[in-house]
């Protein structure tokens, strides 16, 4: 479904990513992990078609993405990223319902789509905030109110930047598991995280970048070796817990750096 | 689904009332003024066809009246569709450069042509509008980057641009002879007096084409709120936007301008009270605001004609004069809102 060949950006005369191939099946969930700034969201704004890349190409339903109108590709795929702005009083009705839009291009709206609009804030549990405005909702309401949005879009594939920043264990979960259940259906789902075990519980396969270069990419348990990430993120980690329940890693001070009392 | 359907018809209540209310006013201002016809005498004073109150209605106030309202109606809608550009309420449609182009056009004409007062009627509106427009081009060639336009930068440049032609101004103000000095203070007031049907006619295809461009643009709008990046991920050909959107505001202000000069606030005032009213839903906020700066600009005028009769006050005073402490009414209300003090 979608599929990046030796993708490169630059900017500013620096490579901000490079190298970069990837390749996603429907119902897989892929997530991009790596320190800050390593790329994760130029990557994604280059899958969605944001930035044209300086190098490589992505191919989205054997299409270049280059050859898409944005209506077109807006009918494909719906975007999550992490800035977070309303200039105008809208509710937050109003703006998951403008998921439809890109099906809405010289057509009228019909109860349908208000139907799914419903449909899709009450699977992020954000129906109670319909009336709210969106600018007075708190991060975690309006990020449920965002992906409502992009379940609204109904697209074929979701792209998702730092779903779960702002939310709480258990939001951050029940999204996950929102997006994990969309890609059983079939849909695609790249996701930039910054939480490894919780990309280790979700993702079919993971895609690991330090300074815009690939560092490894595989199933949960061939990229999340300590060694790796500690090549990746400048600090020791300890793989914990064998046999029942999920392995987890974490990231551990040096020794020298332990703090008193601990 | 009760609250859409509730946000939904109070969204069309307050449309349908607006475009119930501007018939009204243009009655009220036809009739209305230093000679006054009763408004149920209108219809049967047309029907006869002569007279005197026949030729006050014809020849001075429908064309009057209409140019008021098309006045108003293009400035509110180019001030709702920029509003929706920059993404911040407080914009005026001056913002991008057609009215202080328009108002050194203006004042070129009238100062530095010879004998300009006899041209007046239909070379200073449009030495008005292509200087608006030209202001405006300017404002795009300076915005342009290769990564598209950037509206912050339309605005800053703006900026610069009112200093420069404030500048300008006051350099021909300077040079002007006290005839030249008068023409150039009354266009730049404002008013609709000048207003007759052939300038009415010659400016309505300009006027038209600005609402075309600038009236589809509603869906984009709406999507436009939740910043740039994300109406390009819901399908909004950016580029595309911008350019439509500023040519037809410009194109809509320039004519405005031609038309009556220098009015104030509308732009500014009219979306604002519609999202006060109704709220900003774009595809009902831009006919919404159009209807409504036409309502409010046959009552401006009206006011203005006969306030101090048989005298008449400058439009562009009383809109900024009601305008003025409006906007800070508003800056008040957005201190509450986002400092909560």
């Amino acid at each position: 479904m979608l599929e990046a060949r030796d993708l490169g950006y630059r900017a500013g005369g620096r490579w901000l990513l490079r190298g970069v191939d990837l390749t996603l099946g429907p119902g897989e969930f892929l997530a991009v992990l790596g320190p800050n700034g390593s790329g994760k969201t130029t990557l994604l704004r280059l899958l969605s078609g944001e930035l044209k890349p300086a190098e490589g190409e992505v191919v989205l339903q054997g299409r270049s993405l280059a050859a898409y109108s944005p209506e077109v590709l807006a009918r494909k795929r719906a975007v999550l990223s992490q800035t977070r702005e309303m200039a105008f009083p809208f509710t937050a009705y109003e703006v998951a319902f403008l998921g439809r839009l890109p099906h809405l291009w010289g057509r009228r709206e019909g109860p349908e789509d208000h139907e799914r609009t419903r449909e899709a804030l009450e699977r992020t549990r954000a129906l109670p905030l319909r009336e709210r405005l969106f600018f007075t909702l708190s991060g975690g309401e309006a990020m449920r109110v965002e992906a409502a949005r992009l379940l609204a879009q109904d697209p074929h594939l979701f792209l998702l930047d730092e779903p779960t920043n702002h939310l709480d264990p258990r939001y951050a979960l029940e999204l996950l598991i929102l997006f994990r259940s969309l890609a059983e259906g079939g849909r695609g789902v790249v996701a930039v995280l910054h939480d490894l075990n919780l990309a280790a519980l979700f993702a079919d396969r993971l895609l690991l970048l330090k300074e815009g270069r690939p560092l490894a990419q595989g199933s949960p348990q061939e990229v999340l070796r300590p060694e790796l990430l500690e090549e990746a993120y400048g600090v020791p980690f300890q793989a914990v817990g064998s046999g029942e329940g999920p392995r987890l890693v974490l990231a551990l001070p040096r020794e020298r750096e332990v703090p008193h009392g601990a | 689904m009760t609250r859409s359907l509730t946000l939904a018809s109070r969204y069309r209540l307050v449309l349908l009332t607006l475009a119930l209310l501007l018939p009204l006013f243009l009655l009220l201002g036809a009739s209305l003024g230093a000679y006054p016809i009763p408004p149920l005498e209108i219809p049967r004073i047309l029907l006869r066809g002569e007279g005197m109150e026949y030729q006050v209605l014809t020849a001075l106030r429908f064309p009057r009246v209409l140019g008021a309202a098309l006045v108003g109606a293009l400035l509110a809608l180019a001030g709702a569709a920029l509003q929706g550009l920059f993404r911040n309420p407080l914009v005026d449609p001056g913002l991008i450069g057609v009215s202080s182009g328009a108002a050194l056009g203006a004042a070129v004409f009238i100062v530095l042509v010879p004998g300009a007062s006899l041209l007046e009627t239909y070379a200073l509106p449009a030495f008005a509008f292509l200087g608006g427009l030209l202001a405006t081009w300017i404002l795009w060639q300076v915005a342009r980057t290769p990564w598209g336009v950037q509206v912050a930068v339309l605005l800053l440049s703006g900026i610069a641009l009112n200093a420069l032609v404030g500048a300008a101004l006051g350099i021909l103000v300077f040079l002007a002879n006290d005839e030249q000095l008068r023409s150039l203070t009354f266009w730049t007031l404002g008013g609709f007096s000048a207003v007759t049907w052939n300038l009415l006619l010659s400016v309505l295809p300009l006027a038209l084409l600005a609402l075309a461009l600038l009236l589809p643009l509603a869906r984009p709008l709406n999507a436009l709120a939740l910043g740039e990046r994300e109406a390009f991920h819901l399908g909004v050909e950016l580029e595309g936007l911008k350019r439509r959107l500023v040519a037809g505001a410009a194109l809509g202000v320039g004519a405005a301008v031609a038309l009556a000069g220098g009015v104030g606030f509308l732009g500014l005032v009219a979306p604002h009270l519609f999202r006060l009213l109704a709220g900003p839903d774009h595809r009902f906020l831009l006919p919404g605001a159009a209807l409504l700066g036409a309502s409010l600009a046959v009552a401006a005028d009206l006011l203005a004609r006969t306030l101090a009769a048989p005298a008449e006050i400058p439009v562009g005073v009383l809109t900024a004069l009601l305008g003025g402490p409006f906007f800070l009414y508003l800056v008040l209300r957005y201190k509450r809102e986002v400092y909560r003090a």
